[in-house]
């Protein structure tokens, strides 16, 4: 099961005019494992995960999900994807208790009331079912669009910065449940974020992205000090700043 | 279905929570009626030659006040999708492009109903017509008046997907511009014969003319069923073009990213 491939790219790329915002990148995510996408501002990371969700199409290049091409299997292999993003709002007019029906619905939930009790209770949102998303605090929000994310129990979960403007106890506690979900239900989970602190902790390997390239990888306790430095933090601003310089660098 | 049936309870919900938005399904179809029926009973005061009138205008002005909250029942439900940008989420999930368009029209559907039978109520009790008293034929017309105003609320759906919700305001005049050539308030043959070519393209001409005949003549003309079949096939062929537009302006929207990024800032 650990072994098993839910995610495969190969050779990505996305192209804007002359604009190249994704550049040939190949890469997996398997089963329990937690694969972190990080780079600056502009380097690719959501247009990366925008064309894995199928909201963007790719110019060239596979995505496979569980073994199977999104372009040839249609919109039902998204029943085995979900995402949270800081983006992408859920209808802040309906209710804690509508949006999670709504998506229930959407991703075709059996035993969908019973699924929704249980959400709200995980995510401590029991005392805002009737309230409308758009009263919910940054936290409350993000444990809703975690909520909605788990919905379907996903193979596949895609987190683009779930924790951005969270305070750290919200952030640690989101960073927990998400972790334990993945060891529970084995689920691979593409995860980006600025805060490399947190990416350190939770991610099982990281993926650095500069101008849409594909930099480097590694895990993220260790490629620091491969390439010479300190923490993951001075290598993010490396990248961010060099990138062309540390891409040719040799490892140590 | 269950993902159709998303799209439609998701509205439905928004209707059921805010009374404002209850009030649009409802309040300018009943402002247009009391408007008309206090315009035709004036016009009636004056005698025998307006003999058919009342019931001609009103019966056009139920009909097609129908057909615009058909219309503006899709365009409503598509722009609530915009301005809480929700097509990340929405398009993120197994929905397909097609079952969220289904799920636009049932919820028209519902509201344009709801709105039809309400103002149906108000001219029988205010203004004692019976809309009832066209017969049998009211099911065609209403058929032909219904996929024409959910092609037109698609189509004008597609043009704001693609040209960005800066586009919206574009739905509100169409149909009243549609209206002039549809032969809602006065005979095609009032228009100038350069326009004529014009009113014979527009489905919803075909109903209003026929009704015409009906209630004046008190009588079936003789080419009835034929402009019924030509104003329901232009009407189908109005609904597949409008769909095919919409699919395609999606298809381009996901080459170009700007359903990930739909928003009155970026387009």
């Amino acid at each position: 099961m650990a072994d098993q491939t839910i995610l495969n790219i190969a050779s990505l790329t996305k192209e804007y005019d002359s604009l190249r915002a994704v550049d040939h990148i190949s890469f997996s995510v398997n089963a329990g494992e937690i694969v972190g996408l990080l780079g600056p501002n502009g380097a690719g990371k959501t247009t990366t995960i925008n064309m894995i969700l199928g909201i963007l199409e790719p110019t060239h290049g596979s995505i496979e999900i569980m073994g199977r091409d999104i372009r040839t299997c249609g919109s039902d292999i998204r029943k085995y994807i979900n995402f949270a993003a800081v983006y992408a709002h859920l209808p802040a007019n309906l209710t804690v208790i509508q949006n999670l029906y709504i998506f229930g619905l959407l991703y075709e939930i059996e035993n969908l009331k019973e699924r929704i009790r249980f959400l709200l209770r995980e995510f401590d949102l029991e005392r805002f079912a009737h309230t409308k998303a758009g009263l919910l605090s940054s936290g409350e929000i993000s444990r809703l669009n975690l909520a909605k994310a788990i919905i379907n129990e996903p193979r596949l979960l895609l987190l683009d910065e779930p924790t951005a403007s969270l305070d750290p106890s919200i952030s640690r506690l989101i960073r927990e449940k998400i972790r334990e979900y993945m060891v529970r239900t084995q689920t691979g989970i593409l995860w980006t974020s600025h805060n490399m602190n947190e990416i350190e902790a939770v991610c099982d390997c990281v993926i650095f992205l500069s101008h849409g390239k594909m930099l480097l990888s590694g895990n993220p306790k260790t490629l620091p000090s491969e390439y010479g430095m300190k923490s993951l933090e001075e290598l993010f601003i490396a990248v961010a700043r060099e990138p062309l310089c540390l891409a040719h660098e040799v490892p140590a | 279905m269950t993902r159709i049936f998303a799209i439609y309870i998701r509205q439905i919900f928004l209707l059921k929570s805010n009374p404002t938005r209850l009030a649009t399904v409802f309040l300018w179809l009943v402002i247009d009626i009391i408007q008309w029926g206090f315009i035709t009973k004036y016009i009636g005061s004056f005698g025998e030659a307006t003999f058919g009138f009342v019931t001609v205008i009103l019966g056009a002005i139920l009909l097609w006040g129908f057909m615009s909250r058909i219309q503006q029942g899709i365009l409503m439900a598509f722009l609530e999708d915009i301005w809480t940008q929700n097509f990340i989420n929405f398009f993120g999930s197994p929905l397909k492009v097609s079952e969220y368009l289904c799920g636009l029209v049932m919820t028209s559907i519902t509201t344009g109903l709801a709105g039809f039978f309400a103002v149906v109520t108000i001219a029988g009790v205010v203004f004692g017509y019976n809309v009832f008293r066209i017969g049998v034929m009211l099911v065609p017309f209403m058929f032909i008046l219904l996929i024409f105003g959910i092609a037109m609320g698609v189509f004008v759906s597609a043009i704001i997907f693609r040209l960005g919700p800066s586009a919206e305001w574009l739905g509100w005049p169409i149909p009243m511009m549609l209206s002039l050539f549809a032969g809602v308030y006065f005979p095609i043959s009032t228009l100038p014969p350069l326009l004529h070519a014009f009113a014979k393209i527009i489905p919803a001409s075909y109903v209003f003319e026929s009704m015409r005949s009906i209630l004046s003549a008190k009588a079936f003309p003789g080419d009835l069923a034929v402009n019924l079949l030509i104003g329901a096939f232009l009407a189908l062929v109005y609904l597949f073009a409008a769909s095919r537009v919409f699919i395609y302006i999606y298809r381009k929207n996901l080459e170009s990213g700007t359903i990930a990024r739909f928003n009155a800032e970026a387009l």
